[in-house]
């Protein structure tokens, strides 16, 4: 059963007497396990699309099942806790609370769950062991580097054990090395299982996935079945002593 | 959750320290006003309530009448209508009466050595120190042996000894009332003024016989007559009901016709002095709604300060509700530290209140009276401002769109 499925997935925007068909008519199926690249150009409708998958947004047209739970109606609460058990997200921006260490950060999404607070530092610290940052867990996000911090954001989102991964240009604010490395991350944790769904509008971030969607003008246009690379591969052509810059 | 708020509300007021600072004294300020003040508005209500308890807070006065003669009316006391007899029925006959005592006033020129002074002369009886709760400084009262015998002796109120005498002891000398010659056998004890701003010490104080026979000289129609009555009502009676009986009492005795006047006046200080109170109590209130303005801008001025933080921490708000914050997880967040601020600030507000209370009583020598009701009303009253003036920024973070939130610059 696919973990993502949406039917005729549209939105518009009303801008005043405008409509913007922000999209139109998506139908796609996700399956558990697949690690797919989402691109387009700018106001090509990637953005929605994510929102919408995401949750964090409603279609004002179409359906749309989140692991077999028809998620398009719900209230904006509904849709909280639904992000909540089923959504972990990634951003460009890393969004890590400031002045706060990495481990809270981790727990942040389990406060909202209602877990206990020794089951959270329990499934806070496993995460983080996961990214390679064990012994980083009372670092403040200014503390670590840009690298870091997107492994801290990972580890928050593994955190609920969601259905899937959504991760909007993860590697946007990180040099080439460092993205590959995150990239790496994301393709191990992807082999374990998880379904990971990617945004990113530069061909060669995408070439790690295993399908691509590209969207133009609202609607999606392709949708095709690709080889990946192996980031592990790449690594090892790529200098070591280029450092992390942000 | 709301302690989980808590901790996060702390964190984020630590994190700027110098403007949670500033937030707060704003409500510092108000709270420690608003005590403070209060506690001074109920110092003055506590003294105008010690000077009913010093003038009597229980004592009704019966002035002799008006006549009415074929229509025509004189002022009050032109006839001397009640008796001694009538203070003796008053005190026997009405229950709630401690005890009446009956006195008669004139003025005289008294002379001692070269100095002359005009004073009051009142005519009194043992009953009179009781009534009046005037205690003797220097020297005895009057006792019933001296009114018994009409014997020439004297009081003297602290006004009219520093006027005869200076800082000479006036005990034992003799002074002139009216050319005779009084022995002066003590000083009163400072009475201050009445609540109408007459001066109470200034007076001179013999027995109501020798009063009549050699100073203000005895009534052609009853020689018995005076010219008030001091009844000091019981302590906890009702004054009303006491008012009354002796209304009932002296209406009887003076045989008076249901058709027919009141031939005397019965005055009750306390509702004079009730007044005064009310006055004071007035003043409170106004004291406690000036300092309250202070501490309404200092709720603005949270409300200022967490509609900034909101904008400040979109993103953050943005990303609690991404990974599963509903509305009201964000709304308890900004509320609680709100509240967290507005507390914090009204704690030490009462502090700083309790400070300022006493160094007032302390530097001023103003009576402060600190009601535990004002400091548990003003640590209220904090949280709900916190509470008031948070809910709007706290609402407006619950409201926020998550995608627009997060891509929040």
């Amino acid at each position: 059963m696919a973990i993502i499925a949406t039917e005729d997935l549209g939105k518009d925007y009303h801008l005043g007497p405008h409509t913007v068909h922000a999209l139109r008519g998506v139908s796609v199926s996700i399956e558990p396990g697949e690690f797919v690249a989402v691109m387009g150009p700018s106001g090509s409708g990637k953005s929605t699309f994510m929102n919408l998958l995401g949750c964090l947004d409603r279609p004002t047209a179409g359906r749309y099942w989140l692991d077999g739970e028809d998620v398009a109606r719900l209230s904006r609460d509904q849709l909280a806790s639904v992000r909540n058990a089923k959504i972990g997200f990634v951003f460009q921006m890393f969004n890590l609370l400031a002045r706060t260490s990495a481990l809270e950060n981790v727990e942040l999404p389990l406060l909202y769950g209602g877990i206990s607070a020794r089951e959270r530092r329990q499934r806070a610290r496993a995460r983080l062991e996961a990214v390679g940052l064990a012994e980083r867990e009372h670092h403040h996000p200014s503390q670590l580097s840009g690298g870091q911090q997107q492994r801290v954001a990972i580890a928050r989102a593994l955190v609920n054990d969601p259905a899937v991964i959504l991760a909007d240009e993860p590697t946007g604010n990180l040099d080439t090395r460092t993205s590959v490395e995150i990239l790496a991350l994301l393709q191990r944790l992807n082999r374990q299982g998880l379904t990971i769904v990617l945004v990113t509008h530069e061909q060669d971030i995408a070439t790690y996935a295993g399908r691509r969607l590209v969207f133009r003008d609202g609607r999606l246009r392709t949708d095709e079945r690709v080889t990946s690379i192996d980031a592990a591969d790449v690594l090892k052509t790529l200098p070591e002593e280029e450092e992390a810059v942000v | 959750m709301v302690l989980q708020a808590l901790r996060i509300a702390l964190r984020s007021l630590k994190v700027n320290k110098l403007r949670t600072a500033l937030t707060m004294l704003g409500i510092m300020i108000g709270v420690a006003a608003v005590i403070a003040m209060v506690s001074v508005g109920a110092g003055a209500q506590a003294r105008v309530a010690e000077q009913i308890q010093s003038l009597g807070s229980n004592l009704i006065i019966a002035l002799s009448g008006s006549s009415n003669a074929a229509g025509v009316r004189l002022g009050q006391g032109s006839q001397l209508t009640i008796t001694e007899e009538d203070a003796a029925a008053i005190a026997r006959e009405v229950p709630a009466v401690q005890v009446a005592a009956p006195s008669s006033r004139g003025n005289a020129q008294v002379v001692y050595g070269n100095l002359n002074w005009s004073t009051g002369i009142q005519g009194v009886t043992a009953e009179y120190f009781e009534a009046r709760d005037w205690p003797v400084e220097v020297g005895r009262p009057v006792p019933q042996e001296d009114v018994d015998g009409a014997t020439k002796v004297a009081l003297l109120g602290q006004t009219t000894a520093l006027n005869l005498f200076g800082d000479a002891d006036p005990i034992g000398q003799i002074i002139r009332i009216k050319k005779v010659p009084f022995t002066v056998v003590g000083l009163l004890s400072r009475k201050g003024q009445n609540s109408w701003g007459q001066d109470q010490d200034d007076v001179i104080l013999v027995p109501l016989s020798t009063a009549k026979k050699k100073v203000l000289g005895v009534s052609q129609a009853n020689a018995r007559s005076v010219g008030s009555i001091s009844i000091k009502v019981r302590a906890g009676e009702d004054m009303t009901d006491a008012e009354a009986q002796i209304r009932e009492l002296l209406r009887q005795r003076h045989r008076l016709q249901p058709y027919q006047d009141d031939d005397f006046w019965l005055r009750n200080l306390s509702e004079v002095l009730q007044t005064q109170e009310e006055s004071s109590k007035v003043m409170t209130y106004l004291l406690a709604a000036i300092a309250s303005v202070s501490l309404l801008v200092g709720g603005i001025g949270i409300m200022n300060i967490m509609l900034v933080s909101v904008t400040e921490r979109t993103r953050e708000i943005g990303l609690r509700m991404a990974v599963g914050a509903r509305a009201r997880d964000i709304l308890t967040q900004f509320l609680v530290e709100a509240v967290t601020l507005s507390l914090i600030g009204g704690v030490i507000g009462i502090l700083l209140g309790v400070g300022g209370s006493n160094a007032i009583s302390a530097l001023a020598e103003w009576r402060t009276v600190l009601a535990p009701s004002a400091i548990v009303l003003a640590f209220g009253f904090s949280a709900a401002i916190g509470i008031f003036f948070g809910f709007y920024p706290a609402r407006k973070a619950s409201r926020l769109d998550p995608i627009e939130a997060l891509r929040y610059e």
